[in-house]
C-alpha cells in the first residue's frame, strides 16, 4: 500500500535534524532504517507528515572505542555491528545477536538507535543494551541528556525519547575481569523478532564463583526487564548448571507478560525460564573459554 | 501536496534524472516510473523479498526505502546481471537447477544471494539457508534453490574471468563494455 503524503528533510547535522523536529513538532517524525517506520506507513497505522531522515548524518553512524566504553552511532546498521570486529572483540554479544535480527535486507538498513528509539517488545536490541548497562545519549531543543538503559524502556513502544528529541549515541561500558556474555533467542518462526530472547552476562573469579551476573530479558513482556531475582540468586555464587537453572526459575518476576496467538502467556513464561538457563549456561561457557581475555588485555 | 524532490539514481549501469514524491516507494519508481518491471512486489510488510535490489552494494527491500532516500545511489536490479545475452551464473544456476516454478520470488531470491556470493563465493548449505531468510517462496520448498546457488558458486569459481565484473566490491556491474575477451559470446 501506498503512505500517505509528508514533506522529506535530509539534514546533514544533529543541530538541523533536531532544529527540523521542534519546527514540526508532533508532526514530524524520525526515518532511520525505516523498517518498523516504513511498514507502519504503508498500512497507515502510522501518517506523519513531515519525515526527518537522519541516514545523512554522518557522526551518527559508526562504531568508535576509547579505553572502557564502546560508542555506537544512532543510525550504525544491525549488518555494521554484525560485522565489527572489535565488537566480536570485545563485546561478541552485539555481533552475535545482530545475526539473529530479521534477515540480510532488514540488517542492512535497520539501525541499533532506531530499534532501541523505537521499542518494540519484541526487538533484540534492548534485551543486549539493558544487560550491558548501555548509556543512551539524547539530543533536543535544550541540549544534550543522558539516559541508562534501565530508565530508557518506559513501556510498549514507548522508549524515553521525547518527540523532538533525537537518541544520537549509545555508549556501553566493556565489562573487565573474566567475563562470559551471550544472546538466547526463540525467534518467531514467519518474521523473527524474539518470541523471547535472554541476554545474559557472568563475571567470575576462580572455580565458576559469580562476582556478578546481569541478564535481561526481552519479547515475553510489554518491554525489556532485568531479572533481577536471577541475578540476586546467582551473586556470589558458585555456577554450576542446576544453580543456574533454579534461579532461572524466578527470571519472569517483574515482567508484565504478553501472549497472543502464536504464543500464551504461559508458554512465554516457560519459554523465559528455559532461555534465561541457555543464555547462562552459554555465557558461563564463554567466560570459561576466555572470551574475555582480549577485553581483559586491553582495558 | 508535499514538494516533490529531484532525485539521480543509477540502475544497472545508466543514470536517471526524476523529480519525485517523497511517499514513492523505490520500487515503485524501480517498476513504475522507470519501467524496469522484473523487481516484483509480493506483500505489504517487508517480508517477503520479493522486491529485492542491490543499493550501494547491499541487499535491499525496495519497498522499504523511498525512493527519495536512493538519490546519489547506484542500484543493480535483475534486469542488470545478464550481459550481452549471457546469463549471470546465478540466472544459469536457477536454470539449471529447476531453481522456481512460478518465478515470483526469484529476482529478489537471486539478488539476495548475489549479495551472499559477494560476500562469501563459497558458501555452505547453512549459510545459503540463513542468507536467504529473507526471501519467501511459496512453490519450491527452496531445496532447488540452495542447490541454484551452489551451482552459481561453482560456475563463478571455475569462470576465472577477473575483469567480468559479476562482483565487484561496489556490488553493481563496472562500465558493460569490458572488452571481447571478458564477454564470452555464445
Ligand atoms: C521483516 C522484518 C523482520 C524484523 N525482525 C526483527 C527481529 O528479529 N528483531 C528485531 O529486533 N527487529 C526486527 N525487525 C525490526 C528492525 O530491526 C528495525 O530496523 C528496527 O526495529 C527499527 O529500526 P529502524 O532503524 O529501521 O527505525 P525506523 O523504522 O526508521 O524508526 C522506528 C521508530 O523509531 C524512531 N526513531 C528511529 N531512530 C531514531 C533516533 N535516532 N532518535 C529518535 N527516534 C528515532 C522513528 O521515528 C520511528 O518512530 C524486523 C523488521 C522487519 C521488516
Ligand atoms: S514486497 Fe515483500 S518485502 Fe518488499
Ligand atoms: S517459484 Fe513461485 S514463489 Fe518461488
Amino acid at each position: 500500500m501506498i503512505p500517505g503524503q509528508f514533506d522529506y528533510h535530509a539534514p546533514t547535522t544533529v543541530q538541523e535534524a533536531v532544529q527540523l523536529l521542534q519546527e514540526h513538532g508532533d508532526e514530524a517524525k524520525v526515518l532511520a532504517g525505516g523498517h518498523s517506520l516504513v511498514p507502519l506507513m504503508r498500512l497507515r497505522l502510522a501518517a506523519p507528515s513531515v519525515l526527518v531522515d537522519i541516514n545523512r548524518i554522518p557522526e551518527l553512524r559508526g562504531i568508535n572505542r576509547t579505553n572502557g566504553t564502546v560508542t555506537i552511532g544512532a543510525t550504525t546498521t544491525h549488518a555494521t555491528i554484525e560485522r565489527s570486529e572489535v565488537l566480536k572483540r570485545v563485546l561478541p554479544m552485539l555481533p552475535a545477536a545482530a545475526t539473529v535480527i530479521g534477515d540480510p535486507m532488514v540488517r542492512n538498513r535497520g539501525t541499533f538507535g532506531g530499534s532501541l528509539a523505537h521499542a518494540d517488545p519484541a526487538g533484540d536490541w534492548p534485551a543486549v543494551a539493558l544487560a550491558l548497562n548501555a548509556e543512551m545519549r539524547i539530543v533536543g531543543p535544550d541540549g544534550e541528556r543522558t539516559v541508562p538503559a534501565g530508565e530508557f524502556f518506559v513501556d510498549l513502544l514507548t522508549s524515553a525519547v521525547e518527540p523532538g528529541e533525537l537518541l544520537t549515541h549509545v555508549s556501553i561500558p566493556v565489562p573487565g575481569g573474566n567475563v562470559g556474555m551471550s544472546y538466547q533467542k526463540f525467534g518467531h518462526p514467519a518474521s523473527g523478532y524474539a518470541v523471547t530472547g535472554v541476554a545474559a552476562i557472568v563475571t567470575l573469579y576462580e572455580n565458576n564463583y559469580c562476582l556478578d551476573c546481569s541478564i535481561a530479558i526481552t519479547g515475553a513482556g510489554t518491554k525489556a526487564t532485568r531479572a533481577t531475582e536471577t541475578e540476586n540468586a546467582l551473586r556470589n555464587q558458585t555456577l554450576d548448571e542446576a544453580t543456574m537453572a533454579q534461579a532461572a526459575e524466578q527470571a519472569g518476576t517483574g515482567i508484565d507478560f504478553l501472549g497472543d496467538i502464536y504464543a500464551s502467556e504461559e508458554y512465554r513464561q516457560q519459554l523465559v525460564k528455559v532461555y534465561t538457563k541457555r543464555a547462562l549456561l552459554a555465557a558461563l561457557h564463554a567466560a570459561n573459554e576466555g572470551q574475555s581475555a582480549e577485553a581483559q588485555k586491553t582495558l | 501536496m508535499a514538494t516533490t524532490h529531484p532525485i539521480t539514481v543509477t540502475v544497472n549501469g545508466k543514470t536517471h534524472h526524476n523529480e519525485v514524491e517523497p511517499r514513492l516507494l523505490l520500487v515503485h519508481y524501480i517498476r513504475d516510473t522507470l519501467g524496469l518491471t522484473g523487481t516484483h512486489i509480493g506483500c505489504n510488510t517487508s517480508q517477503c523479498g520479493a522486491c529485492t535490489i542491490i543499493l550501494d552494494g547491499e541487499a535491499v527491500k525496495s519497498c522499504t526505502l523511498f525512493a527519495v532516500q536512493a538519490n546519489g545511489s547506484e542500484a543493480l536490479t535483475i534486469e542488470g546481471l545478464a550481459h550481452d545475452g549471457q546469463l549471470h551464473p546465478l540466472q544459469q544456476g536457477f536454470w539449471e537447477e529447476h531453481g522456481l516454478q512460478c518465478g515470483y520470488c526469484t529476482p529478489g531470491m537471486i539478488m539476495s544471494a548475489y549479495d551472499l556470493l559477494q560476500h562469501n563465493p563459497d558458501p555452505s548449505e547453512p549459510e545459503i539457508r540463513h542468507a536467504l531468510e529473507g526471501n519467501l517462496c511459496r512453490c519450491t520448498g527452496y531445496q532447488n534453490i540452495v542447490k541454484s546457488v551452489q551451482h552459481a558458486a561453482r560456475l563463478m569459481k571455475s569462470e576465472s574471468l577477473p575483469d567480468q565484473g559479476y562482483e565487484t566490491q561496489e556490488g553493481h556491474r563496472p562500465a558493460l563494455v569490458e572488452g571481447p575477451e571478458a564477454v564470452p559470446s555464445s
